[in-house]
């Protein structure tokens, strides 16, 4: 489903360029559960922007669904981040003025879908995530956790493909953690493509496979079982 | 699609979610637009107030007056002109085909008694001719009488606050009061006329202008008033007066205007003004455009991770452009219109305060200012959107502006 062919993202940083990727080739199958760990600087949120159509590649291919991503035009891509695509940031980037259910309403708006079907769907999908209770609040009512969870449901109301999650726990107590990590795994067994980028070895052990990334190169892939072997290895690379 | 009515609903969210930005945003417009009403119902208002008095003057009259502006540099002041007399105006009635009526007039201040009561008035002396050329209505008794121009019966005409103040509730017709010593009998009262060529009608004091001359100890008149038949008949009338009292006293020591050529300096004059004063109006609009666009950008820079978040969600570029484009036209419409009702109320308690100037904002000065407010509020409002949205997600999401 996802195809990744010699991916290289090159930023310029004042006059340096920085190499946050180079060379990725790899496939990613539908219904897959994988996750992207590295160092701090090693490219995953990069690699993962690139995958959710939020960033362009610098050279090479990348393939959704069998079609040039690089290809497309604007109001394409548009279209494949509305319907293909979900994503969950570290920071929730919720919208302050509106309510959870507003929030979760908005992909739908500029959808075009109509108001009662919005509603509706809308308040399935907070039910989905246990936030019946919270529809009418504000963001800044809600804890870490619930907020996490209101994008979560914002994510997934348009029935995507594939759900990307960068450090989706990064911002939450254990607890609420757990409780994310927990949706993300039902969701992937109901067939959702999931792609998750995180540091922390409890997130990276749930994906069916890890795909290790050091200074933009893809070092290792191991199955999700196999966490501890790698885990020596990304201790050395965070003390050097 | 997304419909129009979602997008607005959307921009309207996104001005009350920042209640103070777009409160002063707001401000700003409802003040530019609220000037430029006030300011050129202002210069308008001064306009027709002189285009009123000189209508008031009545159609198709003459003003002779002593005196020419060649030789002696300004309307009947300095020089020795020749007298005009009672005579001139009757070779005027006699003589000049295209007059219709003539009044001689005198005018000096002076007092008016009744009993204890006194007035100081302006005392005009003339012919009966006069109340039809300056169209003046009578409230009680009549106008000055027929009789020879040369004979001057001790007779008085007063103006409605002038006999208010003299006689309250007693009837004044018919008592008789002192003009400037003199015992004279009255024979009516005018209607209320208001201020009219800068003379009130309402504290006045008219007697034949025999009298008044006896009374002043004048020899010349002050003005000779012509009316002629019709308008078309004007310039012929001032012509042919012109050339018969060149003729009479051996030179052109007479000036004679129509009320047209001053009333249309004036036009012009203050036609110049509203404009003037327009053109400062419409700077203070800009200054509140420039406002528009301060708060605008500000505006997206703080929401370019809104932006980003957007454009990760799937929403379009255009309809990004649409939401701000909407908010933006948004404040200045709901600003424009808020400074029209401030500057229509503005408008109307100067109107209540001065009612001798009849201010209103002429239509082309408030179609401009609504006009202006919008495009620049949308002009203002779009330009720093487009750069935003240009952005890729990622940068914005970060809250880099590129």
């Amino acid at each position: 489903m996802i195809q990744l062919e010699s991916i290289s993202r090159t930023f310029q940083v004042g006059d340096q360029p920085v190499h946050a990727l180079v060379d990725i080739t790899e496939s990613i199958a539908a219904g897959e559960h994988v996750a992207i760990m590295g160092p701090s600087g090693s490219g995953k949120s990069t690699l993962l922007n690139i995958v959710g159509c939020l960033d362009r590649p610098t050279s090479g291919s990348y393939r959704l669904n069998g079609s040039d991503v690089g290809v497309l035009e604007e109001a394409e891509l548009t279209n494949v981040r509305r319907h293909q695509i979900g994503f969950v940031f570290q920071f929730f980037h919720l919208i302050p003025r509106l309510t959870a259910a507003e929030n979760v309403e908005l992909p739908m708006i500029f959808a075009g879908v109509p108001r009662a079907e919005r509603r509706q769907r809308a308040a399935a999908a907070l039910e989905a995530v246990g936030l019946s209770a919270r529809t009418g609040h504000h963001p800044d009512q809600l804890s870490g956790g619930e907020r996490q969870r209101v994008a979560l449901a914002r994510a997934t109301v348009m029935q995507p493909q594939i759900l990307l999650a960068d450090e989706p726990t990064g911002n939450l107590d254990s607890q609420s953690g757990r409780v994310i990590l927990d949706m993300l795994d039902q969701m992937n067994d109901d067939g959702l493509t999931l792609i998750v980028v995180t540091h922390d070895p409890k997130v990276a052990h749930r994906a069916d496979r890890i795909v290790v990334l050091v200074d933009g190169r893809i070092e290792r892939r191991v199955r999700g079982d196999q966490i501890g072997e790698i885990l020596a290895m990304l201790a050395e690379e965070n003390e050097e | 699609m997304v419909t129009a009515p979602e997008v607005f609903k959307f921009a309207a969210k996104s001005l009350t979610g920042h209640r103070l930005r777009t409160g002063l945003s707001l401000l700003g417009v409802t003040i530019g637009v609220a000037a430029v009403v006030i300011l050129t119902a202002l210069g308008e208002g001064a306009r027709l107030y002189v285009v009123d008095q000189f209508a008031s003057l009545g159609t198709n009259l003459l003003i002779v007056i002593p005196g020419h502006t060649e030789t002696t540099g300004s309307f009947g002041v300095g020089g020795v002109p020749n007298d005009l007399t009672l005579d001139d105006a009757q070779a005027i009635a006699r003589l000049v085909p295209a007059a219709r009526r003539v009044a001689p007039i005198t005018l000096a201040n002076d007092e008016v008694a009744y009993h204890e009561r006194r007035r100081q008035v302006a005392v005009l002396g003339t012919t009966p001719e006069y109340q039809e050329a300056r169209q003046l209505e009578i409230a009680s008794g009549e106008f000055l009488p027929a009789e020879e121009v040369q004979r001057g019966s001790p007779v008085v005409i007063l103006g409605t606050k002038t006999a208010m103040e003299l006689f309250g509730s007693t009837e004044p017709v018919g008592k008789i009061v002192r003009v400037g010593g003199w015992r004279m009998r009255v024979v009516g009262v005018l209607a209320r006329q208001g201020v009219r060529m800068g003379m009130d009608f309402d504290e006045i004091a008219i007697i034949p202008v025999a009298t008044a001359m006896q009374l002043f100890n004048r020899t010349s008149l002050f003005r000779i008033l012509v009316q002629a038949h019709a308008y078309s008949d004007l310039e012929i009338a001032k012509a042919e007066v012109r050339s018969l009292l060149t003729e009479r006293h051996e030179e052109e020591d007479i000036t004679v205007i129509t009320q047209d050529a001053v009333l249309s300096t004036f036009d012009d004059i203050l036609g110049a003004l509203t404009l003037a004063v327009g053109a400062i109006a419409a700077i203070s609009l800009s200054v509140a455009g420039i406002g528009i666009m301060n708060v605008m950008l500000v505006s997206v820079s703080e929401r370019t991770q809104e932006i980003g978040l957007l454009k990760a969600l799937g929403v379009g570029r255009g309809q990004i452009l649409a939401a701000f484009l909407t908010e933006a036209a948004l404040i200045s419409s709901i600003g424009g219109l808020l400074g029209l009702g401030l500057g229509w109320l503005a408008v109307r308690v100067m109107v209540r305060l001065y009612p001798a100037l009849p201010a209103s904002p002429p239509i082309w000065a408030v179609v401009a200012a609504l006009a202006i407010s919008v495009g620049v509020g949308i002009t203002f409002g779009l330009l720093p959107a487009r750069r935003a949205t240009r952005l890729d997600p990622v940068v914005a999401l970060a809250g880099r502006q590129g």
